[in-house]
């Protein structure tokens, strides 16, 4: 009997091939999967999230934790689907996320970057998150991203509005949803122009952060290019609450615009302490004073009640629009919550959907995959129209709207609206102008 | 000039409630020696009684209306507060004035909560040392406040003014300066007044009752009052009654210029201390004195022209202040001898 045929050598051989090179490749596809931190390896994936349930933004905290809580009941299949089935990408199937049903764990990032930095990395130690999204702030989403990116772990930012976020501070593993402080300058500006005229002198109340400062740049340009000239801007602290020693002097400074940039109840606090002030019924320079809030929501509309009548400003999204995005995770968030949803709330649903659909079209939770996802992705059927998560800098573009308060809401939740339009295009701009660098997408082990 | 003014009447508002705040904890410390940190709670505690009142009378009643369908197309709830279902047009005054109303339920509430917290708990720490003192005084404005954030959630809640106390009044034309020249908001003036007849009936009531006069000798020489026979210790417990009264009032009285949450008192806790200790300690003229001082320094340290030159200096003013003073006449401006000297 021989031994080893010619034939039988070349099965052997064959087989060992396959054996030794082919298969072990078949089975280590995923071999990244034990090289990063937090890889879900139960029938759970683990998301966090992280938001300010106390301090200044804790309102819009609120919100955000309503939104991501119906996120993760949406992809694990239960209620209406919200956003599910308008999205474009039809990856989700609402069966969980690569198989593993999403479980949650959330953190008080108290409106402070070094509180929040620690709840996430609390999340990511303790909790085993595999994402973490959230943050009302621009300084706490900054300090998250950068936290994210020593640990390998993809952040997905809530509500931060700062230049800095996908400017000079972006990361690699960071992405934002939200428009930014430009942005709002580009899509505010020609409506001051129309509104108030070419001849006005400005007068700045701005949060002392990186969100302020950058609001605060963006308005001054926006609005120096109008015409407009800008008195010495006056810096606040975060969580002032009493404003009235800021607000004093600008009765008296012949400036004929307040421009507030605040957000959350700082932004309700000076708005009606200005109005307090009897700022809306002057007349300074022979024209009608006005205040401006360029960066607002629903939930400080609410907050300010009468003193937000008429008051110009931005947002990311509103309830009220039209598509049938906005209409369909309106109804599903109002029939849980009985409310409707704030653009926090939106733009955190979203980021959370987004980051599992990415894992999803990757086929892998390992984060430099799931990066290669999210770059460059164009999207649509979120409420923004068409969208595009740019990937040299991990800024989405998309229309920004500019809101005004109502004059005459129809019922409780009719507080704003919608009055212009700045078209994505309007408001894409050159990444280099801000500078910053993403760094790497080594996966890392936390 | 007139935006000095303007900066003078602001610092006067806020000096208001620092004179408030302080005038209470210098009562504490002047006739019980005790270092109270939970006085700035006590402050929270009273604005919490103006919006525990609004919330009782605007308890609402639901109704459907089905003609009417909310945006997520339920049909729309109307609300309308128990109060107006009631008591009618009376019911919709008695919401309308809501926060000067409250003042009816918080000086009884706030006279048993610091009678309670003096018998309960402070009495048992008159011999032990200061800093025993601040240790059980600060757990306990913690409690205060977790209590509160567990009652009314985290998150800050807007008491609205009378609509006739909204918008500014022309005070440049009560001046001689012409019209719109200097105006000041209403219910600032209002906090204003409010605080300086406060501070006025406390002195009137030290310097001119019987009971006044016993506490001030109590103040002078404790050990001298208790050996003519007055049981000086019950009158020195009604004092922290009238302290938590005082700093609840206080409390009241700002929640339509800050919406009130659970941190508030922490946020004066500080700066309360700064103004008695720049005031100088156990001095009730003096703690009203350096409540009004910082006040109007702050105002002015705020100025753009001022924040041009040294950037910040709004937030350091107060410190800088009280290192000032303390250098200068280490007993505070109107100091009494013996007071935390060894």
């Amino acid at each position: 009997m021989a031994l080893l045929t010619r034939r039988r050598l070349l099965q052997t051989g064959m087989a060992g091939i396959i054996g030794t090179g082919i298969a072990p490749m078949m089975f280590t596809k995923g071999a990244w999967a034990q090289e990063f931190c937090n890889n879900p390896t139960g029938d759970t994936v683990t998301f966090g999230f992280n938001m300010p349930l106390t301090g200044a933004y804790a309102d819009e905290g609120a919100d955000q934790q309503r939104a991501l809580t119906l996120a993760v009941e949406h992809l694990n299949g239960e209620g209406d689907g919200g956003l599910l089935p308008t999205f474009s990408s039809k990856s989700l199937t609402g069966k969980g996320v690569l198989g593993k049903k999403v479980a949650y764990v959330t953190g008080d990032d108290q409106t402070k970057a070094d509180a929040g930095r620690d709840s996430a990395r609390r999340m990511i130690e303790r909790d085993g998150a595999i994402m973490i999204c959230g943050a009302s702030s621009s300084a706490v989403a900054i300090a998250e991203q950068a936290l994210c990116q020593e640990m390998g772990v993809i952040y997905m930012a809530g509500l931060t509005h700062s230049n800095d976020t996908t400017g000079k501070d972006k990361k690699k593993y960071g992405f934002r949803h939200f428009f930014n402080a430009y942005q709002s300058g580009i899509a505010l500006g020609p409506v001051l122009g129309e509104a108030y005229g070419k001849d006005r002198v400005a007068y700045h109340l701005t949060s002392d952060y990186t969100w302020g400062w950058t609001q605060e740049e963006s308005m001054k340009n926006a609005t120096e290019a109008l015409g407009w000239k800008t008195i010495t801007p006056v810096r606040t602290p975060v969580g002032a609450g009493d404003f009235s020693q800021y607000l004093t002097p600008v009765l008296n400074s012949g400036a004929d615009v307040l421009i507030l940039n605040h957000y959350g109840f700082d932004g309700v606090n000076s708005l009606t302490q200005a109005v307090q002030f009897g700022m809306k019924d002057k007349t300074v320079n022979g024209k009608k004073f006005e205040i401006v809030l360029p960066l607002v929501s629903d939930l400080m509309a609410k907050g300010a009640g009468e003193a937000m009548k008429g008051v110009y400003g931005t947002s990311n999204w509103d309830w009220q629009l039209k598509d049938a995005a906005s209409a369909a995770f309106t109804k599903s968030f109002g029939a849980k919550y009985g409310q409707p949803p704030s653009q926090i709330a939106h733009t955190s649903y979203v980021q959370a959907l987004l980051y599992a659909d990415a894992c999803e079209r990757a086929g892998t939770f390992y984060p430099p995959e799931v990066i290669k996802a999210l770059e460059g992705f164009e999207f649509d059927g979120m409420g923004n129209g068409p969208t595009l998560y740019r990937d040299t800098d991990h800024q989405c573009f998309k229309d920004v709207l500019v809101v005004q308060g109502k004059r005459a809401p129809t019922n409780q939740y009719d507080l704003l609206d919608v009055v212009a339009t700045a078209s994505k295009e309007s408001v894409t701009y050159d990444p280099a102008i801000f500078g910053g660098e993403l760094g790497p997408d080594t996966a890392a082990m936390c | 000039m007139d935006a000095i003014l303007a900066q003078l009447l602001n610092g006067l508002d806020k000096g208001g409630a620092y004179a408030l705040i302080a005038l209470g904890l210098t009562l504490v410390f002047g006739t019980l020696g005790v270092v109270n940190f939970a006085h700035g709670a006590l402050f929270m505690l009273g604005a919490f009684c103006a919006v525990a009142f609004r919330q009782l009378i605007t308890m609402e009643t639901v109704t459907i209306d089905p003609s009417q369908l909310s945006p997520w197309g339920a049909p729309l709830e109307i609300k309308t507060p128990l109060a107006q279902t009631w008591f009618g047009e009376f019911g919709a005054v008695m919401i309308e004035y809501s926060v000067p109303l409250s003042i009816v339920l918080a000086i009884p509430v706030m006279l048993i909560i610091g009678i309670a917290m003096e018998r309960g708990i402070i009495k048992h720490f008159y011999k032990r040392s200061h800093a025993e003192q601040i240790l059980v005084t600060f757990g306990l404005a913690i409690v205060a406040q977790e209590v509160i954030k567990a009652i009314f959630g985290p998150n800050p809640i807007s008491q609205p003014m009378p609509t006739s106390l909204r918008g500014a009044a022309d005070v440049g034309l009560w001046l001689g300066m012409g019209p719109n020249v200097l105006t000041y908001p209403w219910w600032r003036l209002l906090y204003f007044v409010f605080s300086a007849a406060i501070i006025a009936a406390v002195f009137a009531f030290l310097r001119f009752t019987t009971f006044g006069m016993v506490v001030r000798a109590g103040m002078a020489d404790r050990e001298t009052v208790g050996l003519l026979g007055i049981n000086i210790g019950r009158r020195f417990t009604i004092m922290f009654g009238l302290a938590a009264v005082v700093a609840g009032l206080a409390g009241v009285m700002y929640t339509p210029l800050v919406p009130p949450n659970y941190h508030l008192g922490m946020d004066f806790l500080v700066l309360s201390f700064v103004v008695v200790v720049v005031g100088g300690m156990g001095s009730l003229p003096g703690a009203v004195a350096a409540g009004f001082l910082l006040g109007i320094l702050q105002s002015f340290a705020s100025m753009a022209q001022v924040k041009a030159m040294l950037p910040g200096i709004d937030q350091i003013i107060i410190y800088l202040t009280a290192v000032i003073i303390l250098l200068v006449r280490p007993r505070g401006l109107i100091g009494r001898r013996g007071m935390m000297e060894s």
